[in-house]
């Protein structure tokens, strides 16, 4: 079981809702991953124009969490009232804090997350930190309120995987009791299972799932690598060796003296 | 009076936020707001007075990643 500001959860798999080809392959892969947080933003609407409306039903008849990013926002100020105005539409208090600094990478302004989740963390907010696996800034945004960290695997939407594995690994080590979902650059279930197989309480993913030729199946892939990725990590893993060891008992080997 | 709403320069004879809201067409649509970089409550719009050149931002549930 997951614990994520006090709620328990059963998957481990959050999903993202953009860039799928349409309104029911997002319905339908959001059933097939089993997923029970799903991540949604605030854009710009026009009067009578209600797509925004349209989308809103549909991810509030899913049934599901719903995780407000402040995607987009390069500043403190942006992504603090941007936060405010998703907790008012959206009625809750989680909010995936990106301050994004740099354009090509969309890398996370740490100075500016950590500012920003301070700022959240005292109005009341869950904030749920788009970080890198940097562990200074991990503690300072622990400092700041924070109970759950978002790494990135890679840049967003890459499909790289776990681009630093060292950094990672170090950053699980280091806040060994702190959720820790991977967020972002993750391209195929094998890179879902590896991140859990190295203790990582979570993914989430987006892009991969939307931008596969068949959404659903691959929404269906990524929910059982998670699963297998999270047994496999209570079942113990082996340590990786340099030389060859025989699995098959040598005692009584044919043919030897 | 002309302000700024989600980027585009308009005319409005409303003073308030909330009037300017249904002047555009919003109604009772599900969306949040913000005057000059600043969050406005739904419940402040009625008393949340406007100026010239004033910056609105108008937004609603969409997806996101």
């Amino acid at each position: 079981m997951l614990t994520l500001y006090q709620a328990a959860l059963r998957s481990r798999l959050l999903l993202g809702t953009a860039r799928f080809p349409s309104p029911a392959v997002l319905t339908q892969a959001v059933r097939a991953a089993g997923c029970e947080i799903v991540t949604v933003a605030l854009r710009r609407e026009a009067g009578g124009e209600r797509a925004g409306q349209g989308f809103w039903s549909i991810i509030r008849a899913l049934g599901v969490r719903v995780l407000p990013n402040t995607a987009g926002c390069h500043s403190v100020k942006e992504a603090v009232t941007t936060a405010q105005m998703a907790r008012e539409v959206f009625g809750t208090r989680w909010i995936k804090l990106e301050v994004i600094g740099e354009d090509d990478t969309l890398q996370p302004d740490v100075f500016g997350l950590v500012e920003a989740a301070g700022i959240l963390c005292r109005d009341g907010f869950e904030v749920f930190p788009y970080t890198t696996e940097d562990l200074v800034v991990a503690e300072r945004l622990l400092e700041a309120g924070c109970r759950v960290l978002m790494p990135w695997g890679a840049p967003i939407g890459s499909g790289r995987g776990l681009n630093n594995l060292f950094g990672l690994k170090a950053l699980r080590a280091h806040f060994p009791d702190v959720p820790l979902i991977i967020d972002a650059g993750l391209g195929v279930p094998s890179h879902a299972a590896q991140a859990l197989e190295l203790g990582f309480d979570a993914v989430l993913i987006n892009t991969a799932v939307a931008q596969a030729r068949d959404p659903v199946q691959m929404a269906a892939a990524f929910a059982q690598a998670v699963e297998a990725g999270c047994l496999a990590r209570l079942a113990g893993p082996i340590e990786p060796r340099d030389l060859a060891v025989p699995s098959t008992p040598v005692i009584g080997t044919a043919f030897r003296g | 009076m002309r302000i700024l709403v989600n980027g585009d320069w308009r005319e409005t004879r409303a003073t308030e936020l909330a009037g300017v809201l249904a002047e555009l067409g919003f109604g009772d649509a599900v969306v949040a707001t913000a005057v000059n970089g600043d969050f406005v409550a739904a419940a402040a719009r009625v008393r949340t007075s406007l100026a010239d050149g004033d910056r609105i931002e108008v937004l609603a549930p969409m997806q996101g990643g």
